[in-house]
């Protein structure tokens, strides 16, 4: 049965088995175990990076596709929501309309853009993504009549799913909408991540990873390579979209900076490189260390900063805001002697 | 009896017009463009002023792309921390002004000159160095690997960005420039950027001294031989390697060129201008065509001058205007305007 669920893909490794149930748990029973609106609010991204970046392995990890686009998608599923929440007033509907508006048009423009570029080389594929997700970021800041711009938009959602909403009690906690809004995105992704677990795991996933190896081979043997990464572009850009509609749900808020930008790009990449790439288990020690780090490292390295005050050029090195500075050493490190991640070394030890 | 060869007249056969003309065809297009924006814009001084400026601009763009798809048509390295070259060439080059103000601040044509070109030259020594250390250190593990080259690249490129931060201070940076290259010259009832006319005639020398030295000298020989096929340049005796160094640290130091005149155009620069600008230089290289210096000219004119005009006549659109000409661009010829290298 739990074999089933996890399409067979096992975590092969005791501390990775470890590490991952007691990230499950921890997302699970979050409300109740660190209440406090600041750990909810990490609790769900988590959850949503975890599909975002699980998503960007299906196509780095397990195709060899790199494509700097992939915030676009998550924009557009964001995007949808807003807009249809907007339009259409709150509702249920509007939400349920809005998400998939938002993964139909990430699937066809990855369609689109599979068209003109996946035929030829990988690298043509990175840079065309690359000035095409930024053209869209600047599009949409500039629009503020349909988008409001840099502002972004703010919108309503159903009552249930609200702070407002009261529930009552439960183990000291009240169930508030927000509770509940927290076990839809928690719900959700773990759908997707099985998802996409199932997908990887299947023989398309198969076909993929014989591409990754060796594309020429794999045209030899009969796959039509094209079509094959055609498709893994756009199931990736369907289910980054979803994730984009569950933060959005969760948000009440959209705009160009959390949705669009290319920091969120970096951010995906990094978890992806760190996590693991092509494990799957990866995107989800990658996207909680990563949330985790963000939030609570950036407040010691204040604190190394300003103990280190009187020295050169170290308190600079330090500064909450250089965070990015180590996370980059961290990422080309990886690259080079941790080439599968996190969950590639721990997988070796066993 | 003696056996003859069989009668053979060797024949050169000619290449028929309109397979020249297609070859030429790239070139054209920066005329058309030329003379389309001047149809859709309507009056002559706009115009003028548009078009040089966005002459400018293409310059710009083209010294900055250069270098890049130099690098890729040798090694086969794509190097996306080429955009951080841009932006640490700016910096030093506008800490160079600073420290010149001596110079920069009095309305002498020649120590102004001289001013910008320290500070070129200051930029390109460090840019340049900054390439060797970043070909060494980074890219030397990874050669042949193009999914592992994007990926350290981009670490390279986050790293030096923030390494900018921390030496210069995380604010953006305003500058004026020298004296004399403030303000515009008067031609034909129109005012030009003073600024302007000189990064034109500047990537214009630049332009053409560079297809000298690919087309004329044994190095620029052995450089496109290189490109061409490397395993043979390298049987041939030629140490393939040391050359790709060499433009390595070119293109890094042309990035960083590319970073000074940017700065001193934009009069305003940040850790971050080298990675927006890298946008404009990929749709270059793209349209270019891998690895060909010739097509990332054509390309990068045609990009300025687009933009331009674009911003002119419907400011929202003039980003998505250079994704159209991408991509049109792409549906005529899938693998750029001139491609050099073979897609593989």
């Amino acid at each position: 049965m739990l074999t089933n669920l996890l399409s067979g893909d096992r975590p092969r490794s005791l501390i990775l088995t470890g590490l991952l149930l007691a990230i499950l748990a921890a997302l699970a029973l979050a409300p109740f175990l660190f209440p406090g609106v600041r750990s909810l609010e990490t609790a769900a991204r988590i959850c949503i990076f975890i599909v975002l970046v699980a998503s960007y392995d299906l196509l780095l990890g397990y195709s060899g596709i790199v494509s700097f686009a992939h915030t676009m998608f998550f924009g557009l599923g964001a995007y949808g929501v807003a807009l249809a929440s907007t339009h259409m007033g709150r509702g249920f509907d509007a939400l349920i309309v809005g998400t998939i508006a938002g993964a139909v048009a990430a699937a066809i423009l990855a369609l689109l853009i599979g068209l003109f570029s996946l035929r030829v080389r990988a690298i043509f594929f990175a840079m065309i993504t690359l000035a095409v997700a930024s053209a869209v970021a600047v599009l949409v800041s500039q629009l503020s009549g349909l988008t409001g711009g840099e502002d972004g938009l703010n919108y309503s959602i159903p009552r249930e799913l609200t702070p407002a909403f009261k529930l009552g009690k439960l183990f000291g906690i009240s169930i508030t909408g927000k509770i509940l809004n927290y076990y839809l995105v928690f719900f959700a992704s773990l759908a997707l991540f099985l998802l996409l677990l199932r997908i990887v795991n299947s023989p398309f996933g198969r076909v993929l990873k014989a591409i990754r190896e060796n594309d020429f081979r794999a045209e030899a043997i009969g796959y039509r390579v094209v079509l094959y990464r055609t498709l893994a572009t756009c199931l990736s850009a369907a289910v980054a979209a979803l994730a984009g509609s569950l933060f959005a749900i969760w948000l009440r808020y959209v705009g160009p900076a959390t949705t669009l930008s290319f920091e969120i790009m970096l951010d995906i990449l990094l978890m992806v490189v760190i996590g693991g790439m092509g494990t799957m288990y990866g995107a989800v020690i990658g996207a909680t260390i990563f949330v985790l780090a963000q939030n609570y490292l950036q407040n010691l390295m204040g604190v190394a900063a300003s103990a280190t005050e009187g020295l050169p050029l170290i308190p600079q090195l330090l500064d909450p805001d250089r965070w990015l500075l180590w996370l980059g050493v961290l990422f080309i490190l990886s690259v080079y002697f941790f080439p599968t991640g996190i969950v590639g070394r721990l997988r070796a030890e066993d | 009896m003696t056996t003859a060869a069989p009668d053979h007249a060797p024949k050169y056969a000619q290449l028929s017009l309109p397979d020249r003309i297609g070859k030429a065809m790239p070139l054209l297009l920066v005329p058309v463009l030329v003379v389309l924006g001047f149809l859709s814009i309507g009056s002559t001084s706009s115009w003028l002023t548009l078009t040089v400026s966005g002459l400018a601009m293409g310059m710009m763009i083209f010294i900055m792309a250069s270098g890049l798809t130099l690098v890729f048509g040798l090694m086969d390295v794509i190097n996306f921390g080429h955009g951080a070259f841009i932006s640490v060439g700016a910096y030093v080059g506008i800490s160079a002004l600073v420290a010149l103000e001596s110079w920069t601040g009095v309305p002498s044509l020649l120590l102004n000159v001289a001013a910008v070109l320290a500070a070129a030259v200051a930029a390109m020594c460090v840019t340049g160095a900054l390439g060797w250390g970043f070909e060494r250190v980074i890219v030397r593990p990874v050669y042949g690997a193009h999914l592992k080259q994007i990926l350290v690249t981009v670490g390279g490129l986050i790293v030096i960005e923030q390494m900018i931060h921390v030496i210069w201070g995380p604010d953006e940076i305003y500058l004026t420039r020298p004296e004399m290259l403030k303000g515009a010259v008067t031609f034909a009832g129109t005012a030009i950027e003073k600024y302007r006319l000189l990064a034109v005639v500047f990537g214009l020398v630049l332009f053409v001294g560079m297809r000298l030295v690919l087309k004329r000298t044994k190095i620029g020989l052995i450089v496109r031989a290189g490109v061409q096929n490397g395993e043979m340049v390298e049987a041939l005796g030629y140490r393939l390697r040391l050359v790709f160094i060499g433009v390595f640290v070119a293109g890094s130091a042309l990035a960083g060129l590319g970073g000074v005149m940017w700065g001193l155009y934009q009069e305003v620069i940040t850790a971050g201008m080298g990675e927006e600008m890298m946008i404009l230089v990929f749709i270059v290289v793209i349209i270019g065509g891998l690895g060909s210096v010739e097509g990332a000219f054509i390309g990068a004119l045609l990009v300025g001058l687009l933009q331009n005009y674009v911003a002119f006549l419907e400011p929202k659109l003039a980003l998505i205007s250079n994704i159209a000409l991408m991509t049109a661009v792409l549906m005529w010829r899938p693998q750029g305007m001139m491609p050099v290298v073979k897609a593989k």
